[in-house]
């Protein structure tokens, strides 16, 4: 389902990588952010919004990125460069991710900024959206977002343009470590 | 119709800009849609939405008390109202309540519907589209000419243009570069409303959810960033179960953009939180406007089965020579004219709804198994009825009502119009009626009719019996058709009968919205078509054989004729159009085609009514090859050639350049030979070939048969 999803999802624009251990998915997200150039500029910010993979991190590493916040206010996210928040599920056959966003923080992350990096427990990809909705559900999740590629739009002469209210890049990081909690 | 209406169509047809984005973007679509719904049963997946909204619209009332109380019991507030006027002060008045000063919206054909930011900036609120197509229409003073993509009918240099003078700076037609303009206009925009208005694209009761579905991320935007949301929804959106929701997003986007799914799908149950930690403002407004009344009326409750994607315009060969500004208002092509037909009123469709050539293109598609082209005729008829058949009209039909008189004036046509008639064209026809022959040629009213031919053929005896439905065209204009299918059927041992009491099969009344002299035209028929014993009723035209076979039970019905819906349904079960009986005959052994010659390429075209209604395609096809020709298939095959009886000489200036492009198509196989199955097409093709200098050989089905018979 994986080799499915990857296609699907770079079909759409977004990017898709994969890692086993948790310290191997910092690694790749500290990098990131500095091939990104993420400093302490306006317009250079990154924010990184609260999930059960943060948690799970030593902060004190991460508070020495110059630019990255883990506070995720909306005048802060409205400055970043790049907004990195978790999504709980991978849908195989369109090639979206799918998180309860009812958190604010979890859905400025993901909408304001340029690039959205999306952490991923790699467990959690399901075939379609029939599977998926036996997982989530409104009567406990207010806010349910599905998130598949970058934003678009075809409005000026049917022309295919990416990035418009929304990231135009769209990183999404399978972790193999990250069971299937979420 | 009106000088401005046909002046209107005049701009759109010249306008370069439009009739090529909208050419461009329908030929790209069927591809790319063709390629979306790849591995998914189709015809399943529109069985469960039909099935699902159907439901929803058979209950309107509880289904809408279901959403609010769920809804409310999670802190939403709903406002159900049947009238546009409550929902604007609704509005206006929790804008006055907060200190709304700005607005951002994201995406509402509701809204467009009650003219919604005309009346917020009358009270002084700032509000931007954020949708950029709709932020594009807004800044141009505009409409939206599409349900899905609003601006499709602006050239990028028109969109810098707009944008220059919005931004005061000279900006060049880059597209990538607009769309950062739109971003970064907008951004502050976002982040300075106090409200948020979005529409919804399903609204689940079960759980007083609403689903939005964008590309863009402004509905994630517009929902998230104001304190204040406002939901409006039309009932229309209403489904019962959440799991409706999953076919309805399979279907929406696939449909719309040809995409799996859309960039961002939120579903949105009650409150969240702002990030200042206070709970979203929360309104979801139901309205109503026609909409019960709609689901109450037997004709037009399968128009709440639509999920507004947006396909039927995509795939109309008349809306993307025209575009949304001709064909409709608010909600434009063919549902958008049922729409403007009950949201606005019924006349405002009057000129809209004529034209729907009645190709059948949109049914084949529509994931909410809407039955466009039948909801229009039904719109022409109920015009009819209100404001009566215009003149000249009522003067046609009152000859078709008399068979006797009818057939008389088509015989004297065959001497009238001598004196233009060249070979077997007319080409010029005298002063008033010149439009018609605008683009192609007329076919001449032949010397002797089929009727008078058919007593002179003679004919096996005593074996099986198939009646005749010759219908007007092959009787008066193409009688060779008929003898080749008289020719074929006695081939394999079936003796022909023609009864003279036969008359017009009714369609040209029915398509114009004069239902009581098609139920008189009916009854005529069924008459004359059953008074003989036989085991088929055989017509090869397409037109007539969905008359005999699907309109007279509805229209005698609708006219109350109940008495004759018996035999109605008895001949409709004995009648079958000519592929398909040849093709039986050639299974079961009774006919073949002498074989080992080549004859070469040809082509085939498909006509609306046997395609599409009778849901024949292959049998024609699979003939023609036996008969020894080699099938090079055109480019949009089944896309109609303009003809729509008497649409080509209500709308010429339409119907051309409908028919032009078919020409085109027929051309680019190589073929010097074209086949089809219905005496329309024949007329369409073959005079627009004449008049365009061309030697392609159009030819009639029957006819190709006919000459290879062993």
């Amino acid at each position: 389902m994986f080799e499915q999803f990857k296609t699907r999802a770079t079909g759409v624009g977004a990017e898709v990588h994969r890692v086993v251990t948790r310290r191997d998915a910092v690694d790749f997200i500290l990098g990131f952010l500095k091939k990104e150039g993420v400093s302490d500029l306006s317009g250079s910010y990154a924010v990184w919004a609260d999930g059960p993979f943060l948690r799970g991190v030593d902060r004190e590493l991460l508070k020495q990125v110059p630019g990255l916040s883990l506070k995720v206010t909306r005048e802060r996210t409205a400055q970043a460069k790049i907004g990195i928040s978790e999504m709980s599920f991978a849908v195989a056959d369109t090639g979206s991710l799918v998180q309860d966003q009812s958190a604010v923080d979890q859905r400025l992350a993901s909408s304001l900024t340029g690039i959205h990096v999306a952490i991923v427990p790699s467990a959690n990809i399901v075939c379609d959206k029939t599977a998926l909705f036996s997982r989530i559900s409104p009567k406990t999740s207010r806010y349910i977002a599905f998130i598949t590629g970058p934003s678009r739009t075809a409005d000026i002469e049917r022309v295919l343009t990416i990035g418009v209210h929304g990231p135009e890049r769209l990183i999404i990081l399978f972790v193999d470590e990250l069971g299937g909690a979420a | 119709m009106k000088k401005e209406f046909k002046a209107s169509i005049n701009r759109a047809l010249n306008d370069a800009n439009l009739t090529g984005a909208l050419g461009k973007f329908s030929e790209a679509y069927r591809v790319n849609r063709a390629k979306a719904y790849e591995g998914i049963d189709f015809e399943a997946l529109r069985g469960r939405i039909a099935e699902a909204k159907s439901s929803a619209a058979c209950h309107l009332d509880e289904v809408a008390e279901v959403f609010k109380e769920n809804a409310e019991a999670l802190g939403a507030k709903v406002f159900r109202t049947s009238d546009p006027e409550q929902v604007k002060e609704y509005i206006l008045q929790v804008a006055r309540d907060n200190g709304v000063k700005s607005v951002v919206k994201s995406k509402s054909m509701a809204s467009e519907e009650i003219h919604l930011n005309k009346a917020l900036l009358n009270a002084g609120i700032s509000v931007a589209e954020t949708d950029l197509g709709e932020w594009i229409i807004q800044l141009a003073g505009q409409t939206p000419s599409h349900m899905v993509m609003p601006a499709i009918h602006l050239t990028k240099e028109e969109v810098a243009e707009i944008f220059s003078k919005e931004v005061e700076e000279r900006l060049d037609s880059d597209i990538p570069r607009l769309v950062k303009v739109a971003r970064n206009e907008l951004r502050p925009k976002f982040l300075a409303a106090d409200m948020g208005i979005s529409g919804a694209n399903i609204a689940v009761a079960e759980t007083g959810s609403i689903v939005l579905v964008t590309n863009e991320g402004n509905a994630r935007l517009t929902t998230t960033l104001p304190r204040i949301h406002v939901a409006l929804v039309g009932v229309e959106k209403l489904v019962e179960k959440f799991e409706t929701v999953v076919p309805i997003l399979d279907a929406l986007p696939r449909s719309a953009t040809a995409q799996l799914l859309t960039s961002y799908v939120s579903i949105i149950t009650g409150p969240s939180p702002n990030d200042d930690g206070s709970l979203k403002d929360l309104h979801i407004i139901l309205m109503d406007n026609r909409r019960t009344e709609m689901a109450r009326d037997p004709k037009f409750k399968q128009a709440l089965q639509c999920i507004r994607c947006g396909s039927c315009l995509n795939v109309c060969p008349i809306f993307r020579l025209v575009g949304g500004h001709v064909f409709g208002k608010i909600y434009t092509g063919g549902i958008g004219t049922i729409l403007t037909a009950w949201f606005d009123e019924l006349q405002k469709s009057e000129e809209i709804q004529g034209l729907c050539i009645q190709c059948g293109n949109c049914t084949e598609v529509c994931p909410g198994k809407l039955d466009i082209p039948e909801m229009i005729l039904e719109i022409r008829r109920r015009l009819v009825l209100e404001k009566g058949q215009p003149l000249a009209q009522k003067a046609i039909f009152s000859v078709v009502n008399n068979r006797k008189l009818f057939h008389g004036m088509l015989r004297a046509a065959s001497v009238a119009g001598k004196p233009f008639t060249s070979g077997k064209f007319i080409r010029h026809l005298p002063l008033f009626l010149s439009d018609l022959t605008d683009g192609r040629s007329l076919p001449a009213i032949a010397e002797k009719p089929f009727r008078d031919i058919f007593p002179e053929i003679r004919q096996p005896k005593g074996g099986e019996k198939a009646v005749f439905y010759a219908g007007c065209l092959i009787d008066f204009a193409y009688p060779e058709t008929g003898i080749a299918l008289v020719k074929l059927l006695n081939k394999a041992g079936i003796e022909v009968l023609f009864p003279e009491e036969q008359t017009c099969c009714g369609a040209p009344a029915l398509y114009n919205g004069a239902y009581e002299v098609a139920a008189h035209n009916a009854v005529d028929n069924i008459k004359a078509l059953l008074e003989v014993e036989a085991r088929y009723v055989v017509s090869a035209c397409p037109t007539c054989t969905v008359a005999l076979a699907h309109d007279f039970a509805k229209t005698l019905q609708d006219q109350g004729r109940s008495e004759w819906l018996d035999k109605a349904k008895e001949l409709a079960e004995k009648t079958v159009d000519l592929s398909t009986l040849v093709k039986r005959l050639v299974e079961e052994g009774r006919l073949s085609f002498e074989e080992g010659e080549d004859l070469g390429k040809i082509t085939y075209h498909d006509s609306c009514h046997l395609k599409r209604t009778l849901k024949v395609s292959q049998e024609p096809r699979e003939l023609l090859q036996k008969a020894g020709y080699e099938l090079a298939e055109m480019y949009e095959c089944d896309m109609c050639c303009g003809m729509g009886g008497s649409y080509s000489m209500k709308l010429p200036e339409i119907s051309a350049p409908i028919l032009k492009r078919k020409l085109h198509n027929i051309k680019e196989t190589g073929a010097p030979l074209v086949a089809m199955d219905c005496p329309g097409c024949v007329m369409q093709i073959r005079g627009g070939f004449d008049q365009d200098g061309e030697t392609v050989r159009v030819r009639h089905t029957a006819e190709l048969l006919a000459e290879r018979l062993k």
